[in-house]
């Protein structure tokens, strides 16, 4: 099943969550208070996941739900309820109106960037090849061979370099956290 | 060649639309009366193992009780406490319960049915990711109980919401490492392959015992069923997050850990009890579908998960709960290193019976993962665990602060009544 059979199908579940993605993203950076914020945001997230399944790639719509909204979110609720961070109406992370005028700047900018990049043509060394862009799932290794080739044959190097990279965070994080209480058990 | 059987080929899209809300209505129905028929036999085999008689009033054996529990649910009045942050307190019980009903889409629950119109899949959605969509919609479920937590505007209610982020957290990483051994075998992330799978190869429970008995213990942690029950501990937290609750808001809560509870069963007879497989013969995986296959196989998989959910039952009125640290240093100091170490060691074991030339269908290769499983289990039990894992009631203490523990005890003993001992 592709693009080419279901046209009206896609295209109004492109659009559907496209719009909710959009809407909630705003209800996200507008909400005062932090845990109603980071619920918009776990909707951004599944809208995110629905958009990668409409292209065809299952498997980062999935690990996007179950890194970012299973995991990553929950980390984010979990601190949010620990700081506690007062009452809503007396929070706001934009103070003043020079604030206000940046941030809607840099928005425009933003926007305009993607409306520009929509129009421009790439030169062929950044873009995939026809045969790499139609590899289907139905290969060796199901959704996750077109993905898991590549990461472990071209991209090696990168890959291992990158998970050091995150254990050195870890082993950072904990290092700083034992600093703290050094007779914690 | 023969003429096409259109009982055999696959259906047409009206058909196959048509026959998936049929699908969707008869899970919904069978899951909803398994979950209301779950309390009760919780209750009737906790009276059981307790030497009572359980609930016994209402029809015979108490068959109608959940029919009564729910009319007295719905009846009754929903308080609303004060302060409450009131979209996610309305929102919670529904989120709690929600995912474990969707991963039921993907469960692969019996052999192909064949009909006139066309071979049906027993499988509401036969996704390429079912696993991976399993899991990510099951780390979900822990919203319901952070938000139900948070939103109740109650100490003991955000201790139970922060305890449970942070022990599903701690578990889905190692319930998620525990399966890779299960993705290995497979090849594959399609929940019907891996069932396939094991029923050329033998099943993922003998093959790989020591990922099944971590996902069996991680599954328990993630329904937050005793000995994993912390964001709930009445003993310390009242009722933990919903306190708050009343009514039928609060009876979404019970109804969601049963129907996790089956859905974990599910899910562990998928990936380590063959699913829908009939042990011993190949009778029911070879061969055009035929109607009788296809009621064999869904009883036999609904006998499966109902010995599982009864394990579930048994286990939580066996044994007593763990306390905090238990709980987070068993997830992250023992199942998390094991269910990495058994990657590699099955990695390896497969690389080399394959670089052997050992065929995968064959008994030697399933005799030498066995065998491998066999020599692994004695080790983690009786030479790594030391009462660590076997016996819950206590963790291993240092020799000195033993030691310390017993002098303090001893001092209190010898002490005469009234006598205080600065």
């Amino acid at each position: 099943m592709g693009n080419e059979f279901y046209p009206l199908f896609y295209s109004f579940h492109f659009y559907l969550f496209g719009l909710i993605a959009v809407a909630s993203a705003l209800l996200f950076v507008t909400r005062k208070s932090p845990v109603a914020a980071a619920m918009w945001l776990v909707n951004v997230m599944f809208c995110l996941a629905a958009l990668y399944v409409l292209l065809d790639a299952q498997f980062i719509g999935a690990i996007q739900v179950l890194v970012y909204a299973g995991a990553i979110m929950v980390v984010f609720l979990f601190v949010v309820m620990l700081l506690n961070l007062g009452h809503p109406s007396e929070m706001s992370d934009i103070r003043g109106n020079a604030g206000r005028l940046t941030a809607g700047l840099v928005g425009l900018a933003l926007l305009a960037e993607v409306m520009v990049l929509g129009r421009a043509e790439f030169p062929a060394q950044l873009t995939l090849a026809a045969a790499q862009a139609s590899q289907r799932i139905d290969g060796p290794g199901g959704v996750i061979g077109p993905i898991a080739a590549p990461l472990f044959k071209q991209h090696l190097l990168a890959f291992e370099l990158t998970s050091m990279l995150l254990l050195t965070a870890i082993v950072g994080a904990v290092v700083i956290g034992k600093k703290r209480t050094p007779d914690a058990r | 060649m023969p003429p096409l059987d259109p009982m055999q080929l696959e259906p047409s899209t009206w058909v196959f639309i048509l026959a998936t809300v049929v699908k969707m209505l008869a899970i919904f129905t069978i899951y909803m009366v398994g979950v209301a028929y779950t309390t009760l036999a919780e209750r009737k085999i906790s009276a059981w193992i307790q030497d009572r008689h359980g609930p016994n009033r209402v029809g015979p054996w108490g068959m109608f009780q959940v029919l009564a529990d729910g009319v007295k649910n719905i009846m009754k009045e929903e308080t609303m406490p004060g302060d409450v942050n009131k979209a996610l307190f309305i929102l919670a019980p529904a989120l709690a319960f929600v995912p474990a009903l969707i991963a039921w889409a993907v469960i692969p629950f019996g052999a192909p049915l064949p009909t006139p119109w066309g071979k049906i899949d027993l499988v509401v959605a036969d996704l390429p990711i079912g696993f991976l969509f399993t899991l990510a919609i099951t780390s979900i479920g822990v919203y319901g109980i952070v938000l139900a937590g948070w939103a109740s505007n109650n100490k003991y209610a955000l201790l139970g919401g922060l305890r449970s982020s942070a022990q599903m957290v701690s578990y889905e990483i190692a319930m998620g490492m525990s399966t890779v051994c299960v993705l290995l075998m497979a090849g594959n992330v399609s929940l019907n392959e891996i069932v396939m799978q094991q029923a050329t190869m033998g099943w993922n429970a003998l093959l790989l015992s020591i990922a099944a008995f971590l996902f069996l213990v991680a599954a328990f942690a993630e329904t937050n069923r005793v000995p994993f029950d912390l964001p709930e501990a009445e003993s310390e937290l009242i009722a933990g997050y919903h306190s708050e609750y009343s009514a039928m808001k609060f009876s979404m809560f019970p109804i969601s850990e049963y129907a996790n509870m089956i859905t974990a069963s599910a899910m562990f007879v998928t990936l380590f009890l063959g699913g829908w497989d009939i042990p011993f013969t190949q009778w029911d995986n070879t061969g055009p579908a035929t109607v009788m296959k296809a009621l064999l196989t869904t009883m036999l998989f609904a006998a499966k998960v109902l010995f599982f959910v009864f394990f579930y039952i048994w286990v939580r009125w066996t044994l007593p709960r763990f306390r905090y640290d238990q709980l987070m240093s068993l997830g992250w100091k023992l199942m998390l290193p094991v269910a990495l170490a058994y990657i590699v060691v099955v990695a390896s074991a497969l690389l080399a019976l394959d670089a052997a030339g050992v065929s995968r269908t064959g008994w030697a290769f399933k005799g030498a993962l066995m065998g491998l499983n066999f020599v692994l289990l004695g080790v983690l039990f009786f030479i790594l665990d030391r009462g660590r894992l076997i016996s819950p009631a206590y963790s291993r203490l240092e020799r000195e602060r033993v030691a310390r523990l017993r002098s303090v005890a001893q001092s209190r003993a010898t002490l005469a009544p009234g006598e205080i001992r600065s």
